[in-house]
């Protein structure tokens, strides 16, 4: 917390609140994912959309509500999350509906995820209005713990589904992937955990070949937590959530310990820990095989994975415009979420697909600047778990689906079909918000000093 | 703390970075590979998303597209009396690709063809729909239906060629198939692919026997016999008397005879009189005395022993082979190991008639744009002379001796100068099976020499002596003539 004074986010008195930034980026935000809507009715039936009106009023809303809302009580939050966020979600919903018109991909999903994404907007909402200040999350270090433990575990008892054992099912409700959650929660726990023992994990340490070797005892955790990965890895085989948490926690420990040595301990271990997994299970062989051989095909047919590198091939540079590609060709399990990236790819081309990255990116510096401008350890630590989450899963699911790295079961924060999802990145912002405005938050006029007097320079 | 956070944030950069990195990698670097790339079904989708072009035959469209609902192809391939046009067009159908001038021609028919980038350029920007160019085939509609009703439900190809420039004017094979019936991707196209598969329908309708299938060409082989002893000067003329022993006991063997069909005159018959008895004597003495190079040259003059044929669909290799001098000597007369397509037969009449001088065959006139500017045109070519032009006219002379009082007077055409030879080919082990009769002629009129035309039937099992040539191929070869000099009044 030494150094802050070259970061622009922090308040000084009267900074300004950015607010009106915010409205005006909110109205490109609902006006890109509403002309995207006519733009697929005219390509797919010549015709503007019915629904146009309704979404548009609705997305209008959502995002006018939050935006007072934000006004109201954290009139101090970064501007730009609340903008990035709500048009990826915009833009997802078009997508969703927009493979929705293909009848080869099974029933509509957009109307569901609109609940969702709604749902979302009002925990986001909730968080604002309840969550005060960030600091209250402290609190709760060892709860989140025990909670965050359940959630990671408890798909194991769950029947899989597609090779991944990734959701919690209830009869009769739906299911939930309880990962997404588990994300936020665990990263509450780690802030909690790491600010009380930064300190004995970064001084107590012997110095080896330039490192600093922590003490044994101190390593205790970390090795809790890579086992914890490990489980996840072989018993819901699930690449993905397991090298999201193990990451998330080396960043963590990174940055409360100020210690290169723990990057280089994280990444042995995951290195490790991967190769040996891999050696044994099969479900991982074949993703790997997969990332290898994107374009082999499987009995004579041609595999989604390979379906996915043709949709981003063919759409080129400028893409074939949305509702003219032919993404449906991605039958299978996951259209709508894992591979909604590659309709993206193929019908904005690669000009649309950056772009998004690049949102993407955004949202994860305005995170991580929010961490650099926060003035407690604690928010630092959480907002900087926060963002790197975040990075890690859209750098899991885009590299995944774009062939960089092995293909992982995780959806695109806010853009994929998925409840679970869209929910848990609404929250994630929120908290992200808070602690931005508590960050930028003007200090309080200092009180008025009774020997001012005395101090006075006097001059002759 | 803020140290590792500006390192945290750096890392999450890096992060994307790679990610954009990635995007441009596939999506720029990779885009066209992936696009175009065989398994991509987009490729296909595009290409079925307009109508084909279409194949024109006397300047109309034997092919068309029409729209279907199955699936994601919105056209697929129609033809038109597709069963008689099947040996010219071939198929295209959307499960199981294309051949013959559907697939040499892909290019041009889908509209994809480079040279058609300028069309194509315009269409762009005027909105019109990409669609294909036509291609201007040299076939002839009467002299097709000729030869395909002609040969009717006898096993059998007609091939018929203008000798003057080398234009294929009809190419019939029976039984035939329409490629309509699988030219879509529904399970019923399957079935009716299924069903015309050699291993489910042993007349093999599929094959082109025209350009793809050889058979031995038999006694209509002596004509190129009778060429080389011209051209090699073993004889120098027609009408006087050969050197030719009967019986005649084959080169090299311990008295094995070389059977003439029936009690014919030949011993030391002059050529005009062995070719119109198709005297095997003669002519297997003729082969032997020539020997097996001399009579390989002259037969690859003709177009034998070329496996490139193209015109532009290949036609299979017509064989004259090097072989010892009794099979050598039998080969003389088309039997041994000498193999022809009804093509070649066609191209040994043609060069005759021709004054000698071979003309490359071929089937694509124009390759026409959309915009139907003439993006290729085909100039006749010469391909050889097996023959100088004072011995083509003494072989066309004995040629007309055997339509106007030989074997072939089954072929005369009033008021028309009509050369041709039959052929019984016989074939088998000790030829049990049924002999293929053969025909092949030209005519002439005071004009030219519009066509020559070889006919082949197989299974003719009512007859097995040499007639059967004259009886069952010369009349379809006579309608098919008949029909193009109708075309040329």
């Amino acid at each position: 917390m030494s150094s802050t004074t070259n970061t622009t986010t922090i308040g000084t008195i009267g900074a300004p609140s950015r607010r009106n930034t915010e409205l005006a980026m909110l109205v490109f935000a609902v006006l890109i994912p509403v002309f995207a809507y006519i733009n697929v009715g005219l390509a797919k039936d010549g015709s503007v959309p019915a629904g146009v009106l309704g979404y548009s009023l609705g997305l209008g809303l959502l995002a006018g509500v939050a935006h007072l809302v934000v006004r109201k009580w954290a009139p101090y939050a970064d501007p730009l999350m609340l903008p990035i966020a709500t048009l990826l979600n915009g833009l997802g919903l078009i997508f969703i509906w927009r493979l929705d018109q293909e009848p080869s991909l099974g029933k509509a999903m957009a109307p569901n995820q609109l609940m969702w994404s709604t749902l979302g907007v009002a925990l986001f909402l909730g968080i604002l209005i309840f969550l005060k200040d960030h600091r209250v999350l402290q609190r709760y270090t060892y709860i989140s713990m025990v909670i965050a433990l359940v959630l990671l575990v408890a798909p194991m008892f769950f029947p899989g589904v597609n090779g991944a054992k990734i959701w919690i099912t209830i009869p009769g409700l739906g299911s939930l992937q309880p990962g997404e959650f588990a994300k936020i929660i665990i990263a509450i726990f780690f802030a909690g955990y790491l600010m009380v023992k930064r300190d004995a994990l970064a001084l107590a340490s012997r110095r080896f070949m330039g490192l600093y070797l922590p003490r044994g005892r101190d390593l205790g955790p970390i090795l809790v937590i890579w086992a914890l990965s490990l489980m996840i890895l072989v018993f819901e085989t699930d690449l993905g959530t397991s090298l999201l948490f193990f990451g998330l926690f080396v960043v963590m420990l990174y940055v409360a310990t100020e210690r290169t040595s723990w990057i280089v301990f994280g990444l042995l271990l995951s290195a490790g820990g991967a190769v040996a997994v891999a050696t044994f299970e099969s479900h991982v062989q074949v993703r790997v095989h997969n990332w290898l051989n994107p374009l082999e095909l499987l009995n004579g047919g041609v595999t989604e994975t390979a379906q996915a590198m043709y949709s981003f091939g063919s759409g080129g540079i400028l893409g074939s415009g949305l509702g003219q590609g032919y993404s449906r060709l991605i039958q299978g399990i996951a259209p709508k979420s894992d591979y909604i990236l590659a309709t993206v790819g193929e019908e904005v081309g690669l000009a649309g697909l950056m772009a998004i990255l690049l949102l993407y990116g955004l949202l994860i510096e305005r995170g991580i600047r929010t961490a650099l401008a926060a003035r407690d350890p604690f928010g630092k630590l959480l907002a900087v778990g926060l963002s790197g989450a975040f990075a890690l899963q859209v750098f899991v699911v885009a590299g995944g689906v774009t062939g960089l790295i092995p293909l992982t079961g995780m959806t695109m924060p806010f853009l994929a079909q998925g409840g679970s999802s869209v929910i848990a990145n609404w929250a994630l912002v929120g908290i992200l918000l808070r602690i931005s405005d508590t960050a930028r938050r003007p200090a309080p006029a200092p009180a008025p000093s009774t020997d001012a007097e005395m101090t006075q320079v006097v001059r002759p | 703390m803020n140290k590792p956070l500006r390192r945290v944030a750096i890392f999450c950069g890096l992060l994307v970075l790679a990610l954009l990195v990635r995007v441009n990698w596939v999506q720029f670097v990779q885009g066209d590979e992936l696009k175009n790339d065989p398994h991509n079904r987009r490729v296909a989708i595009e290409r079925y998303s307009t109508p084909r072009g279409n194949i024109i035959v006397d300047g109309k469209a034997i092919t068309g597209s029409t729209t279907t609902d199955s699936g994601d192809f919105k056209y697929k391939r129609t033809y038109k009396n597709g069963k008689m046009w099947a040996p010219v067009t071939g198929y295209a159908s959307q499960a199981f690709d294309s051949n013959q001038l559907e697939k040499l021609n892909d290019g041009i028919l889908s509209g994809t063809d480079d040279r058609l980038f300028f069309s194509r350029t315009v269409d762009m920007f005027t909105g019109g729909k990409q669609k294909g160019g036509n291609v201007v085939t040299t076939l002839d509609a009467k002299a097709q239906k000729a030869a395909f009703e002609g040969l009717g439900d006898q096993k059998g190809a007609v091939a018929a060629i203008n000798p003057e420039t080398g234009a294929i004017l009809a190419l019939a094979s029976t039984p035939s198939y329409d490629p309509s019936t699988f030219a879509g991707m529904s399970n019923k196209d399957a079935e009716a692919y299924s069903a015309l598969q050699k291993k489910n329908n042993p007349d093999e309708p599929m094959l082109n026997r025209a350009l793809r299938q050889t058979y031995p060409p038999g006694s209509t082989f002596k004509v190129v016999t009778a060429a080389a002893a011209l051209e090699n000067g073993l004889y120098n003329d027609v009408d006087s008397k050969t050197v030719s022993p009967l019986p005649y006991t084959l080169p090299d063997t311990s008295g094995i005879e070389l059977k003439n069909e029936g009690n014919i005159p030949c011993e030391n018959a002059s050529l005009r009189e062995a070719l119109r008895w198709s005297c095997n004597t003669v002519f297997g003495k003729i082969s032997a005395d020539l020997g097996n190079k001399k009579m390989k040259d002259e037969a690859e003059k003709f177009g034998f022993n070329d496996p490139k044929i193209d015109t532009p669909v290949r036609a299979a290799e017509s064989i004259f082979p090097k072989d010892n001098r009794p099979q050598n000597a039998m080969a003389g007369i088309g039997q041994a190991s000498n193999r022809a397509t009804p093509l070649q037969m066609a191209m040994v009449a043609s060069a005759v008639a021709n004054g000698g001088k071979l003309m490359k065959p071929y089937m694509v006139d124009q390759l026409v744009a959309t915009n139907l500017n003439v993006v290729q045109q085909h100039t006749p070519q010469e391909m050889s002379r097996p023959l100088s032009p004072e011995n083509a006219q003494k072989i066309q002379s004995i040629m007309e001796t055997v339509v106007k009082n030989g074997t072939g007077t089954n072929a005369q055409i009033p008021n028309v100068t009509v050369g041709g030879k039959t052929g019984t080919a016989q074939h088998g082990e000790n030829n049990k099976d049924n002999p293929y009769a053969w025909f092949i002629s030209y005519a002439k009129t005071d004009k030219g020499t519009p066509v020559a035309v070889a006919v082949v039937i197989e299974g003719s099992d009512t007859l097995r002596d040499d007639i059967a040539g004259g009886k069952l191929a010369a009349p379809i070869a006579k309608r098919v003539m008949e029909a193009v000099l109708e075309g040329e009044k």
